[in-house]
């Protein structure tokens, strides 16, 4: 099976310390490091299981510039087979409509039976693996937390769905997913993995070999513009409880028998 | 000694059926030793092809460990009642190994005699051997007792790990019962058969010849005869049985302990390269790291699987395996022999199984280990164990295998240089408080000449709003004793000392690269450090770094030089206890510096807990073990809290900032707030310092002793 | 101004609460938009789930088909994308559907997407100006939708405050534009998660705990105190995956919706995904050691401290006065 997946290089949120700049117009990334965004670790994790299990073979793709080369690196590293930087000033501004056009081209320049993505990056926007399906005519399903691959080019996928219970579909290969974390246990990329594929060459793709028209994406084309980022308003917030502990613990059960807390 | 026997046949001379005497007893020797030369080659095999080891060097060191843990039975003693029962036998066979050569060669040639030996010596070597041979009867016939009667709960094999197996134990002392019987038979026999009559032959009294003696004095000689042959026949026999049966099991060590002992790991504190002969330059080239399949053990690490005796000392100090973890080194080493045993059979053919990694060794049992090194340290046949479990490591590691709570430390040590993933820029904070700023200003060093010494902070201390009071502490005491020192701030990551024994070799490598070259650039002529793992690697990890001390070290420089003065304890009803961090006591053998600082503060009581020094109970581990979620059934700090108030104390001293992590969140998890509290020494020592204006403080045990000394 | 749509799901029968927002959501972009419910279906259920939308929405658009019976997104969109004129705006709200339908339905619709929206501050000219949240909500972003080519809005649960009803709509049936219809993904069944030996729901008092707990050693720790307190034990979803506790105690869209009276947060940073299983506006007492956990925004009470300290003084407390209490 010809898997591709399509990742994307984040800020590594996992310290909680990321910050506004100071015109409030981006987050402070001077002090960033960056990673694989966790989602789509695991949809690689996943391709390579399932080419473990019935054969075939996995492409990572990523839209960005030079610097993200390193995620690619990465998942290679992990055991995709090949990677693919699809590269071009024009992308600059693109949003989630304007990626799906991009990987849109991509995918029909190639024969990828299963195409994964992570169910969502850092923006949370969990959009462009429902709409580059629904560019391609492709059926889709989202939040996937299982696959099983059975005959006749078909797959069984099970998604999350509210209360902990799990949704259970058939999907007609080719197809899209987006993967939901927890699906399998990710594989550990160690120092030497990354520095055995530190010198593979990978290919670049730009507009024009994708034969994609610039005035069709990019920030010309958005339609969706991000304004600026800001530190949202505290609303009403809580009461906050100072002092002792003992004081506090007090003051706790006070308002949790006021509140009808105690039987 | 062995005179022409006239009324006794000699077993050469002795003819059975058609067979003479004398070809019998060479054709027992010729095939028992055939036998045992096939059986010893094809135990060979595997230590063929498994990974090189170079452990031919300092040929006088390992004399030395041969003379002290193999002749001289070092580490025995501390479990007194089998120790004492294992060295009368070690002892014994010492002994007996002449004249039981002696004994096969006379089967052979009744003229045979000891060379060189004049008979008077030869008498008493006699006399001594016939001792020997009954304490080790007697020996035996205790160790029995015990096994059959007292069952220690050591040698238990949990249902994880297989059956017990008391049944083999018991087979073999009886086998070395036999040897024991049939040389008194012999010699009490021969003896008789050169008497008239009626006289007893002196032999020591209560040696088994004796009694056997006494049994046979009213025996006709040709009876004698018949049980003089019968002796040396059952000898023979046995002898060879026993040889052969050596390499089938735990009594494999009587031939392979010697090699074991002798070959041993000089180097404390160290781990192996992933490659010996492979620089790391060159390491790239390497197709697999660390262990994935049997031949990747060298073949030193294979001889320890041989040389395990199966005692049990290993697991029965080892922490992991007391809180229940899925790990005991005994079972590590034991599984391991029974895998080669089934690979490399020596009859028949190799049978595959369960794989090695993943199946003989599961991957919780492999992440399991804290390196402690108790397993090593209590050894009699100084097994290793920690090279084996970072090998393993690296396997897994290199398989991509690692606990997902264990990735994200790692990560962050690649991109941050620390495990929490905070940022770099924030390393030195920790120094920047202003309550701090007001009593100590921290230099980072930057270019050379900043400073004499360097203080090594470490990750733990640099982030964890806890560990950060150490550091704090730690630089207070070396501005109190005048010491020119800074830090490296940013410039510094972390040590790499646990990402290298988590089995991340690169990393490691990575993270030791990037500090030596800042270490080098500020020009410092020492390294002090608070956290044992980093004095660990920057002491036995790192080269051609400046020599590093750990702050125990230098506090107790400071008392005996009287450039620190302590106060006397203010709270009168603590009693104190010290924690021996592994990376400070068993892996640097660093016990007194710290004990001696804690006498030298007047009025403090300190006991001990039962666990100490070299026998110190882990905390639970440091570096990336606080990350790995192990499956156990309590905590190693939860244990250990409970060592201490069993011993009495209510204020756990450690020198560790992993120690304290771990015990402090024991006490919380045990309940004890309140009832036992934890201290880093540098806190304590930073807390009791008597600083201007000085009052004059009593004279400290250290400072009489100096003065004594001085006049 | 385009038409505004809600797309409402319902099961059983009965259209899901999330109808009454999305109707708040259509009149942030137009204080005076009539929004059109949309909902699809098949049989009496359809029938009942219209009817029950008549008080909130003044039209309702039935689409009904056999193979709409079970909602399969597949299916709905193309539905949808019969039914709904061009140009329109359609919200859904941000759940696990609207994940599996909108994205795809906005390709199809020709129109722009916004996901996850948290507030809508209106029009500026032909842009939709919108609030989202980015890097696990702990920043917001303005956000400006082109909407002259329509738009489909995906709404996040509970951020638009339900209008109450007034209106008595009509029900319009519009399955015959709906077409046939045919997937290449096919619903199979659903597997219900294992019920677990505690069912959260039906706790007045929620102990819940978060990664905050450090670790399954500590869990013990927040028993403790919901035995002291009659109250259940409850966790988000990192400590499910972490595999600290089970399935059945995780609150949270992908969890178990609760209704509590009290519901204690210990160590939960407050993820929208968590609070979207916490209902019916219960008492929120978050206890934090980080002073800036978004937790603190939404919870009625805060306390600022570890929890493995702070957990077992309130347990001792609360065991102090009701032994007290006892006597």
């Amino acid at each position: 099976m010809e898997i591709l997946v399509c990742v994307k290089r984040v800020p590594d949120t996992s310290e909680n310390e990321i910050q506004l700049n100071q015109t409030g117009n981006d987050i402070e990334r001077d002090d960033l490091v960056y990673s694989i965004n966790e989602w789509d670790n695991y949809a690689v994790e996943e391709a390579i299981q399932i080419v473990d299990r019935v054969g075939g073979n996995v492409t990572v793709v990523t839209i960005g510039g030079e610097d993200d080369e390193e995620v690619l690196r990465r998942e290679m590293a992990m055991g995709a087979k090949h990677a693919v930087l699809i590269s071009d000033e024009g992308f600059d501004g693109c949003d989630g409509f304007g990626i799906a056009t991009i990987l849109k081209s991509f995918v029909q320049k190639g024969n990828y039976d299963l195409i994964l993505t992570g169910v969502q990056a850092e923006d949370g926007a969990a959009q462009v693996g429902g709409m580059l399906a629904a560019m391609l005519d492709y059926p889709f399903a989202s939040l996937v937390n299982s696959i099983e691959v059975l005959a006749n080019r078909v797959l069984k996928v099970t998604r999350e769905i509210e209360g902990g219970n799990r949704e259970v579909n058939e999907i007609d290969l080719p197809c899209v997913l987006s993967i939901q974390t927890g699906i399998n246990e990710p594989r550990y990329v160690g120092m030497r993995g990354i520095r055995q594929v530190a010198s593979v060459k990978i290919p670049t793709f730009a507009a024009s070999d994708l034969g994609i028209a610039p005035s069709s994406v990019g920030e010309a084309a958005a339609r969706v513009k991000r304004v600026d980022y800001f530190v949202p308003a505290m609303g009403k917030g809580a009461e906050m409880l100072e002092g002792s502990p003992e004081e506090m613990a007090d003051k706790v059960m006070e308002l949790v028998k006021a509140k009808g807390g105690f039987k | 000694m062995f005179g022409s026997v006239q009324s006794v046949a000699s077993p050469a001379q002795a003819t059975s059926w058609f067979v003479s005497g004398q070809i019998l007893f060479v054709l027992i020797h010729v095939l028992g030793l055939a036998c045992f030369a096939y059986i010893a080659t094809r135990r060979m095999a595997p230590l063929m092809r498994g990974e090189r080891d170079p452990r031919f060097d300092r040929p006088w060191m390992r004399l030395q460990r041969v003379l002290q843990y193999w002749l001289g039975q070092w580490k025995h003693p501390r479990y007194p009642g089998a120790g004492l029962i294992h060295i009368v036998i070690f002892g014994g066979f010492i002994v007996l190994a002449v004249r039981s050569i002696s004994l096969v060669a006379f089967g052979i040639s009744e003229n045979f005699a000891i060379p060189v030996l004049p008979a008077g010596a030869a008498h008493a070597y006699d006399a001594i051997t016939d001792y020997a041979a009954t304490l080790v009867f007697f020996a035996v016939v205790i160790a029995a007792i015990r096994r059959i009667v007292f069952k220690p709960a050591r040698y238990a094999v949990p249902a994880r790990f297989g059956k017990g197996h008391p049944v083999d134990a018991i087979f073999l002392l009886g086998l070395i019962a036999v040897l024991m019987l049939a040389d008194g038979l012999f010699e009490a026999t021969k003896a008789a058969a050169h008497l008239p009559p009626g006289h007893m032959a002196s032999f020591g009294l209560l040696s088994l010849p004796w009694m056997f003696n006494i049994v046979l004095a009213s025996t006709t000689l040709v009876t004698i005869g018949k049980v003089h042959l019968g002796a040396v026949l059952v000898h023979e026999a046995t002898f060879y049985f026993l040889l052969c049966y050596r390499p089938f099991g735990i009594q494999f060590h009587v031939i392979t302990s010697l090699f074991n002992v002798c070959f041993s790991k000089l180097d404390r504190g160290t781990v192996k390269p992933v490659r010996w002969g492979i620089s790391d330059v060159n390491l790239d080239q390497v197709k697999s790291f660390g262990l994935k399949k049997f031949e990747d053990f060298t073949w030193k690490h294979m001889l320890d699987f041989y040389s395990c005796a199966d005692c049990g000392r290993c697991s029965d100090n080892c922490p992991a395996n007391a809180v229940g973890r899925p790990l005991s080194p005994r079972f590590l080493t034991i599984k391991a022999r029974d895998y080669s045993f089934r690979h490399y059979p020596v009859f028949g053919r190799p049978s595959d199984g369960t794989p090695l990694v993943g199946g003989v060794f599961s991957d919780d049992e492999i992440w399991s280990c804290t390196t402690c090194g108790v397993c090593e340290e209590e050894c009699p046949l100084l097994i290793e164990y920690i090279d084996k479990i970072v090998d393993l490591r690296r396997g897994l590691i290199d398989d991509g295998k690692v606990p997902q709570s264990l990735q994200r430390p790692l990560k962050a040590l690649e991109s941050r240089g620390n495990p929490y993933g905070k940022m770099e820029k924030k390393r030195a904070d920790w120094a920047k408080t202003k309550e701090f700023q007001q009593t100590c200003q921290v230099k980072v060093l930057s270019g050379n000449g900043g400073a004499r010494t360097l203080y090594f902070v470490d990750s733990i201390t640099s982030y964890d709003d806890r560990i950060q009071a150490i550091g704090r502490a730690t630089a207070r005491i070396l501005d109190h004793i005048g010491e020119d020192f800074g830090i490296l701030g940013v410039a510094e990551k972390d040590s790499g000392h646990d990402a290298r024994r988590f089995g991340e070799e690169m990393l490691y490598m990575t993270l030791r690269d990037h500090n030596v070259d800042a270490i080098k650039a500020t020009g410092v002529e020492r390294i002090v450090t608070a956290d044992p793992h980093a004095y660990n690697a920057l002491k036995h990890d790192y080269k051609n770094v400046p020599p590093v001390e750990h702050i125990s070290q230098v506090i107790a420089g400071g008392v005996l030089s009287g450039r620190i003065k302590l106060l006397p304890v203010e709270n009168e009803s603590s009693v104190y206890t010290y924690h021996d961090p592994c990376y400070l006591g068993r892996h640097n053998q660093l016990y007194d510096a710290p004990r001696d600082v804690l006498d030298a503060i007047p009025g403090l009581k300190r006991v001990e807990m039962s666990r100490c020094r070299e026998r110190s109970f882990c905390c639970g581990g440091g570096g990336l073990m606080l990350f790995y979620e192990a499956k156990e059934d309590q905590r190693m700090g939860v244990a250990r809290v409970k060592m201490a108030a069993e011993a009495g104390a209510n204020v756990i001293v450690t020198a560790c900032p992993f120690c304290m992590v771990n015990i402090e969140d024991a006490i919380k998890v045990a309940g004890m707030e309140g009832k036992m509290t934890a201290i880093d020494l540098a806190e304590l020592v930073d807390q009791q310092i008597a600083r201007e204006p000085a009052t004059p403080p009593t004279p400290t045990r250290l400072e009489r002793e100096t003065a004594i000394q001085g006049g | 101004m385009p038409r505004i749509f809600a797309y409402v799901i319902h099961r059983g029968g009965v259209a899901d609460d999330s109808a009454a927002e999305l109707a708040a959501a259509a009149r942030k972009v137009d204080a005076t938009a009539s929004p059109v419910a949309i909902v699809t279906g098949w049989g009496a259920e359809l029938d009942a789930a219209c009817e029950s939308l008549r008080p909130a929405y003044s039209e309702i658009w039935k689409v009904g088909n056999e193979a709409l019976a079970y909602p399969n997104a597949e299916l709905v969109r193309k539905a949808l994308t019969s039914v709904v004129p061009p140009g329109s705006m359609v919200l859904v709200l941000h759940d696990h559907f609207g994940i599996d339908l909108s994205p795809g339905l906005s390709v199809k619709l020709n129109s722009a997407f916004v996901s996850d929206a948290l507030a809508i501050e209106g029009m500026d000219g032909s842009f939709l100006r919108l609030v989202r949240q980015e890097v696990g909500g702990q920043f917001s972003t303005h956000v400006r939708c082109d909407i002259s080519t329509g738009a489909v809005i995906n709404v996040r649960p509970g951020a638009f405050k339900a209008l109450e009803g007034g209106a008595a709509g009509q029900v319009v049936d519009k399955s015959a534009a709906a077409g046939a219809l045919t997937a290449k993904r096919r619903y199979v069944g659903t597997v219900v998660a294992e019920a677990g030996d505690v069912d959260i729901t039906k706790y007045d008092v929620l102990v819940s705990v978060g990664r905050g707990i450090q670790e399954q050693d500590n869990i013990h720790i927040a028993q403790e105190l919901a035995d002291a307190m009659g109250a259940a034990v409850s966790c988000s979803r990192p400590v499910v995956d972490a595999k600290w506790m089970e399935k059945s105690r995780q609150v949270g869209s992908s969890g178990k919706t609760v209704k509590p009276k009290v519901y204690m947060a210990c160590g939960i940073s407050g993820a929208f995904q968590h609070l979207a299983g916490i209902k019916g506006n219960p008492f929120l007492i978050a206890i934090n050691k980080n002073p800036k956990a978004p937790i603190f925004q939404v919870a009625d009470v805060g306390i600022v401290a570890d929890l493995l300290e702070f957990l077992p003084e309130l347990t001792n407390r609360i065991r102090e006065t009701r032994c007290a209490a006892a006597k």
